[in-house]
């Protein structure tokens, strides 16, 4: 390095400056806002903003009766609806004290592990979109297709299902669900090792996953993290297994834990995940019992307390609490998910990375704005 | 003799033009101009000023004609990738597609930013337009079949390419956009260092070839071509170019300047219209001109395969379709890899493709000094 005279140094000062991602920017995944302070190409800071699609959900579920709620759910986690309507009517069900019929858990537990599979289908091909690798988001999309398609045949919709209601779900299976269902496993088995073989031993990618935004199993604790975030760290915690609801305790299955807690365990840990959904679902097929798909509800009034219960979505630990004073509507209602805690591990674990691990990360906390922002 | 009836003429001709454009051009068209114009009290200086416009319109329609064809063909190709068909609307198989854009992008009102630099802004795209043109006036189509074949073309190539760079750091630091100004500032680095190990290759060719003309360069593979002809430092060499080719032209996956996830569209993110589409006229013909030089270097030009000679194809139909074959080769690249980060991508040329190519150059001027492949 040549020597600079004073004069010289300061006419190479850099500056520091602000730049604003989102909320519309292809990788911020709907309306994120992320303010970042960079130097050059290097992020000193980041910053998440929220708010942009907030909808009052909070408030709006005390103004309608119970049943009237489920649908609200469905546009929080729109990538596992079925989820987040279980996890709302499986807290009702425990403040009234309803027994839902064994084939209705069953039902629950399919379609919650199918949508498990269509959502982590379409994570991949979005963050590998996110990396660059345009090709592989229609590999993605491929799979999650067939799942929604299924998912229409059952009950109409395609993202917004409105399938599991308060005592169990709205439709009893159709004819040709479970061979469908047989053949979703078998396809599922197959797209993965394909996914595995196009996209995870690619020298780019794993540059471009190994050892950024490596996030500490006490970190991820610390913030509350959930799902594939909190076990890539190396935490070995899924409520299917540590407090199953449901029927889940019925179903032997791993639960896939990472080393590291870097983009790339985050994604070897969803990749393994749709491997067990797969096992869970071959053997929910073997085993669902006949008899009614929804139990004999009479009038939805859950009696005076305060009620929590919580299940394992795709991204997470999601829990809803509420307050009954008694009548037909809640008092007040609380919902709370992981991807809120997920996203707020970012500004630390992206600061001193280059602007393009930003979007590594980001993209493999695989967080869903409407999610967090109700 | 007796001189042949003239329509037996005009066939000769037109096979002749067919066969060896070339000769025809220069043997029968350029003399009947000449006395054509000196009938008429026109000297050479009108002759030259009628050629060189002549040359500008044809090469103006080939630059056109290319482009469209290219932008449809890696719209197909990518979507072949992708599980998708592709264009398929417009006219049979979607052929009339790039018409169809061209029309729309025709329409589009011209946008310029009020916090522009407006002159420089409104310039960009045409200094990337001169600077394709500049090139593909050296690129040997056939025997004699050039624009002009200087002496000193490889020089000239070398030296105008790197005038593409002007355009799109204009572009970046006049929209006054920050994504558009780290999309330029990421491709000066870019492009600057990827200029070397390209010009280190072409120096080895220059070095094996004894000559710095590009026609002079594909009339001695007409034994051989250099891809073996130069022993495994032809495969080495073409190996370097076509990676750091790719990487000058700014596709995936060194798309850093323009890489959607992370900064929208790069540096032309302000752009639009017909200004837009330049850019993208630009950039397919970059990649044209860059499996050109690739064809023209390593893959003997024009020059039929060895025996495949005595089938008498004529020279630029095997300049296209090599030039075809290596231009799939580049878009593969594209729809299969993630990108690459901007510090990888610095390491990459700097670390591994510089020696390399310093490396490949000392063993061909040894492997041409000792004779072997003479």
């Amino acid at each position: 390095m040549m020597n600079l005279s004073p004069q010289s140094k300061d006419a190479l000062k850099t500056e520091e400056y602000w730049i604003n991602m989102g909320p519309q920017h292809p990788s911020t995944h709907g309306v994120l806002r992320l303010v970042m302070r960079l130097d050059g190409e290097t992020v000193l800071e980041v910053v998440p903003h929220l708010g942009y699609i907030h909808r009052s959900m909070e408030r709006m579920c005390e103004w309608d009766v119970y049943p009237q709620l489920v649908h609200l759910t469905d546009r929080m986690d729109y990538l596992s609806a079925m989820m987040t309507n279980w996890a709302y009517v499986q807290v009702v069900e425990k403040a009234m004290g309803l027994v839902v019929p064994e084939r209705a858990e069953y039902i629950r537990v399919m379609v919650a592990e199918l949508n498990r599979l269509s959502s982590h289908a379409m994570w991949f091909g979005a963050y590998c979109m996110d990396l660059g690798a345009a090709s592989a988001f229609f590999y993605g999309f491929r799979e999650r297709e067939i799942v929604v398609d299924l998912f229409e045949t059952l009950c109409g919709q395609r993202l917004t299902y409105h399938y599991v209601r308060i005592g169990g779900v709205s439709k009893d299976l159709t004819e040709d669900f479970v061979p469908r269902v047989l053949d979703i496993c078998e396809t599922f088995k197959r797209a993965v090792d394909e996914y595995e073989a196009l996209v995870t031993g690619n020298v780019i990618f794993q540059q471009r996953t190994k050892g950024i935004g490596v996030l500490s199993a006490e970190k991820a604790i610390s913030y509350g993290c959930g799902g594939p975030v909190l076990r890539g760290s190396g935490v070995n915690f899924d409520l299917r297994k540590n407090d199953p609801y449901s029927v889940y305790g019925r179903f032997e299955f791993d639960v896939p834990v990472g080393k590291n807690g870097d983009c790339f365990d985050r994604y070897q840990v969803r990749l393994e995940e749709m491997r067990q959904s797969v096992r869970i679902l071959e053997q929910a097929v073997k085993q669902i019992p006949g008899g009614p798909s929804m139990a004999d509800v009479k009038a939805i009034r859950p009696p005076k307390g305060e009620y929590y219960a919580r299940l394992e979505t795709a991204r997470g630990d999601m829990g809803v609490y509420f307050v009954s004073q008694g009548g037909t509507k809640p008092y007040r209602m609380k919902f709370r998910s992981a991807c809120f805690s997920n996203l707020s591990c970012l500004p630390e674990i992206s600061a001193g990375w280059k602007l393009a691990d930003v979007v590594s990360i980001l993209g493999s906390l695989d967080v869903v704005i409407p999610d967090i922002d109700r | 003799m007796p001189a042949p009836p003239q329509p037996f003429v005009l066939s000769a001709f037109v096979v002749q033009l067919l066969l060896h454009p070339g000769a025809a051009l220069s043997g029968t068209v350029g003399p009947a101009l000449k006395g054509l114009l000196a009938g008429v009290g026109v000297g050479d200086t009108g002759y030259n000023a009628l050629v060189a416009l002549l040359c500008f319109v044809v090469m103006s329609g080939f630059v056109t004609v290319t482009a469209l064809v290219l932008t449809l063909a890696e719209r197909k190709v990518a979507a072949y990738f992708q599980n998708r068909k592709g264009p398929n609307r417009v006219g049979p198989w979607g052929l009339l597609q790039p018409i169809a854009d061209v029309v729309k992008l025709l329409q589009k009102e011209d946008i310029v930013p009020r916090a522009a630099d407006r002159p420089i802004f409104l310039l960009a795209p045409f200094i990337g337009m001169i600077a394709t043109y500049m090139v593909l006036a050296v690129i040997p189509f056939d025997q004699g079949l050039s624009v002009t074949d200087l002496d000193l073309g490889v020089l000239y190539i070398t030296a105008v390419s790197g005038l593409g760079v002007l355009s799109i750091l204009m572009a970046g630091w006049s929209s006054a956009n920050k994504y558009s100004l780290l999309g330029g500032l990421r491709s000066a680095a870019q492009i600057v260092s990827y200029e070397l190990s390209p010009a280190l290759v072409v120096l080895s060719v220059v070095l094996f070839s004894g000559t710095l003309s590009v026609q002079a360069i594909v009339e001695k593979q007409s034994a051989q071509w250099n891809l073996w002809h130069m022993g495994p430092m032809g495969v080495l060499g073409m190996l370097i170019y076509l990676t750091a080719g790719t990487a000058e032209i700014n596709r995936a996956p060194f798309d850093l300047p323009e890489a959607e996830s992370e900064l929208t569209a790069g540096y032309h993110t302000e752009y639009s219209g017909m200004r837009f589409s330049m850019f993208q006229l630009a950039e397919f013909m970059n990649m044209f001109i860059i499996a050109a030089l690739t064809v023209t270097l390593f893959l003997g030009g024009w020059q039929p395969l060895g025996p495949l000679r005595a089938l008498g194809v004529p020279g630029y139909l095997w300049f296209f379709g090599k030039t075809t074959l290596v231009m799939f080769v580049i878009m593969w690249f594209r729809w299969t890899f993630p990108r690459v980060r901007v510090d990888q991508l610095m390491k990459l040329e700097w670390k591994i493709l510089l020696p390399l190519s310093f490396i490949n150059l000392v063993l061909v001027a040894l492997w041409a000094a000792a004779g072997v492949g003479k």
